[in-house]
């Protein structure tokens, strides 16, 4: 009964948004009986909510359902800059630039049927466009019969640049599906790094879901409704959130620190340049199957920091450790955080001003191989066992070859990084981004179509 | 426990001729037009449907001043009726083993005597205080109050011993007797059976998922079972005008059922089940997947109480 008693005026909203062209009984309705007048006749009895509840909630979904028909589909009811496009060439969430939040969530597919893959596809990419455009999903929330399809903790905030990335794991090409052949030739799980500690259930997944947003609430809330539309096909294998500061807390949105205090991104490759993007990031012709044309693979891997130790180090074990300033993220000799490394620098003695073995050294290798870092920083509370902080780094880049990008420099690091010291690896998983949704299309079309 | 179901049934008659007058179809549920999604998550149906769905303005109103539920309802009358009578006779036996003393016999009895109970479960919390009285576990009540059978469970398992039952036991034959005698004219109508069936599968995903319902002796499993069972009661008895008004969202809870029903089945043992705790961590996890796989979809049957 709870549900009745609340009458649905909330939602009303002013009778100048009623767009024009609802129906004319509806209009008649709304002549006739204002909410006000009907409030009035009903004094707010057990008739008024009865009203509220069927009646006039029927109405609203009406104007609602209307409204979104009339505009199309995706389009939103917001608009403004905190809006990222959730159609295109291709998807968002990878070249746009980080938002505040993430929740990650790894799926296992529980059918064997190719059909309900792509049928839950196709209702992903459905609730994906109102969830990335700020509209509540599905057109039955106002039925007090009926649970809401929407689950309503985003309803009436922003968009908040809400992107919602979709992949497939090297899993999803095993013998269930019959996808085996069309597996990328170098998409398989990560190779063992030496000193991994990884822990299955950080680890792996048929599907992926990265969803980012300026807004913690709305970023939870599409993973939430997400692994609501999935259940019966699909269910959660792990999740994780993430964040970084905020927009609000650095205007000037300098580069972002990781929670060991040094900035993270500096060395990035620009996401404004095409030919860039062309040649670090997406998929093209020439890279693979046709199906991955305008996608991109991510490599995720969940490092904890060992906070503790980190804290009683020194300012020069840190920074040695980096290869850069911490306070001004230039590198270690230089002023400006955007020089360039050199690593052939030494000083008077003859000693490399950048240690070698330092993360940035390492990293950087000859400046060959490069890819686009997007990563965020987590917090999952307390490790029990010791009573020192779980949290460090949801290690997110994408690459268009993980094998020549991600691994070969992941190598370099497990090997030798200084920084191993500080961190430890829990989790990894690698994915295969689909190309971007044309209007009408659905995530993985061309995968499965 | 909560819940006035008294209320409603007046109402929502009412609701649904003004819904027909107001003929608002777009709400319609957007389901009219599913039928593809048949592996049928309905939320997900309504997403892809939305937008594009048109007004049937007929149907809906159709639907809603046409759909008849006397028979279920007089059939789900008859169902409780039955699955009382047996639970009191049930409870007889177990109440007697207590009170002789016989700890071995009770254990044995205890569980198989619960399942009557648990396919109801819904009727009873909306007559008033007895599904406390019956069932409630140490400290869902003031410590003063406990009664029923998880106190004799306490005591049968953790306990070792019937000492000191016998008044327990009384009582609960006597508010097992009580709940069969206020079943005959507790108010049914189709908005019980819809969220009814919801609630019985929340029932499991609260507190049997978990192991906490049967504490001392790990029977949760048949009170899981029962409330599945009597969840698809009504489903089975709805299903008329279900398939009427949505057949692919009737088809999806129809499958879950029977996915759930086959992952329950290899912890069958004799007459019943085996112990919750030989249970591994991953088969409880799966389980809830599909208990939450089903009640997902169940929870959408109120479509066919129109709007």
């Amino acid at each position: 009964m709870k549900k009745k008693d609340k009458p649905s005026w909330g939602n009303a909203g002013t009778e100048n948004e009623l767009p024009k062209e609802d129906s004319k009984e509806q209009l008649l309705f709304d002549k006739k009986l204002s909410r006000r007048d009907m409030l009035r006749l009903t004094g707010a009895s057990s008739l008024g909510l009865l009203l509220g509840g069927g009646g006039m909630g029927g109405i609203l979904a009406a104007r609602k359902a209307a409204g979104q028909a009339g505009q199309a589909g995706a389009s939103p009811q917001h608009t403004g800059t905190d809006i990222i496009p959730f159609y295109g060439n291709h998807q968002a969430g990878i070249t746009t630039p980080a938002q505040n939040f993430l929740c990650f969530a790894a799926f296992d597919l529980t059918t064997t049927k190719l059909s309900d893959v792509q049928k839950l596809l196709e209702a992903w990419t459905a609730a994906a466009a109102a969830l990335t455009s700020g509209t509540l999903i599905g057109s039955v929330n106002d039925n007090p019969n009926l649970p809401p399809a929407d689950t309503g903790e985003a309803d009436g905030l922003t968009p908040s640049k809400c992107t919602l990335t979709f992949g497939a794991g090297p899993a999803f090409f095993d013998d269930r599906f019959g996808l085996a052949a069309k597996r990328p030739a170098s998409f398989s799980d990560l190779p063992a790094f030496t000193g991994d500690s990884l822990e299955p259930q950080w680890c792996g997944g048929d599907l992926c879901v990265q969803a980012c947003a300026d807004d913690l609430q709305v970023a939870f809330h599409a993973i939430r409704n997400l692994a609501r539309i999935a259940r019966g096909t699909a269910v959660l294998r792990w999740t994780q959130e993430g964040f970084q500061r905020t927009g609000s807390a650095d205007p000037a949105g300098g580069t972002p620190r990781n929670l060991l205090g040094f900035k993270d991104g500096t060395g990035n490759p620009d996401v404004t340049d095409e030919a860039e993007m062309r040649s670090v990031v997406w998929s093209g012709s020439a890279d693979g199957p046709a199906w991955m044309n305008g996608g991109t693979y991510l490599a995720l891997r969940r490092v904890r920091f060992r906070i503790e130790v980190w804290d009683r180090s020194t300012l020069s074990d840190q920074e040695a450790t980096f290869g850069r300033h911490r306070q001004s993220g230039a590198p270690i000799g230089a002023r400006d955080e955007f020089a360039e490394l050199n690593l052939e620098a030494a000083d008077a003695s003859g000693k490399p001003v950048i240690p070698p073995d330092s993360h940035s050294a390492l990293a950087h290798g000859d400046g060959s191989v490069k890819m686009l870092r997007r990563s965020y920083s987590y917090s999952s509370g307390m490790d029990l066992k010791t009573g020192q902080l779980d949290a460090g780094l949801v290690f997110i880049s994408f690459q268009k070859d993980l094998m020549k990008q991600f691994v070969s420099i992941q190598q370099r690091l497990s090997k030798n990084d200084r920084l191993n010291e500080y961190m430890v690896h829990t989790g990894s998983a690698v994915f295969a981004c689909f190309p971007g949704v044309r209007e009408g299309g659905y995530i993985g079309e061309t995968l499965l179509g | 426990m909560k819940i006035g179901y008294a209320v409603p049934a007046g109402l929502l008659a009412a609701s649904l001729l003004f819904a027909g007058c107001a003929s608002n179809d777009n709400n319609n549920n957007g389901n009219n037009g599913n039928n593809s999604n048949t592996s049928g998550n309905n939320a997900a149906a309504q997403t892809g449907n939305g937008a594009t769905s048109s007004p049937s303005a007929t149907a809906d109103s159709t639907a809603a001043t046409t759909a008849d539920f006397t028979t279920a309802i007089d059939e789900y009358r008859k169902y409780v009726i039955e699955q009382c009578d047996e639970f009191v006779k049930q409870t007889e036996g177990f109440t007697d083993a207590v009170k002789a003393g016989k700890l071995e016999d009770a254990k044995a009895l205890y569980a198989p005597a619960r399942m009557y109970y648990e396919r109801i479960e819904p009727i009873a919390e909306a007559l008033g205080d007895l599904d406390p009285n019956i069932d409630a576990r140490e400290n869902d009540v003031d410590a003063a109050d406990w009664r029923g059978f998880h106190k004799i469970e306490q005591a049968l398992w953790q306990n070792n011993t019937t000492d000191g039952m016998t008044d327990v036991a009384d009582r609960l034959l006597k508010d097992a007797q009580l709940l069969r005698a206020k079943v005959e004219t507790a108010e049914i109508d189709a908005n019980l059976l819809v969220t009814g069936a919801v609630e019985l599968l929340n029932e499991v995903s609260s507190s049997k998922v978990t192991g906490e319902e049967e504490r001392y002796s790990h029977t949760d499993l048949y009170d899981f079972v029962a409330n599945v069972e009597g969840a698809q009661k009504i489903y089975e008895l709805l299903k008329p005008e279900l398939a009427k008004k949505d057949p692919a969202l009737e088809q999806t809870i129809g499958e879950r059922f029977t996915a759930l029903l086959n992952e329950l089945a290899p912890f069958k043992s004799g007459d019943g089940y085996v112990s919750y705790e030989t249970l591994k961590e991953d088969e409880v996890r799966k389980l809830s997947q599909n208990l939450d796989a089903l009640a997902e979809p169940l929870s959408n049957m109120g479509t066919i109480l129109g709007v």
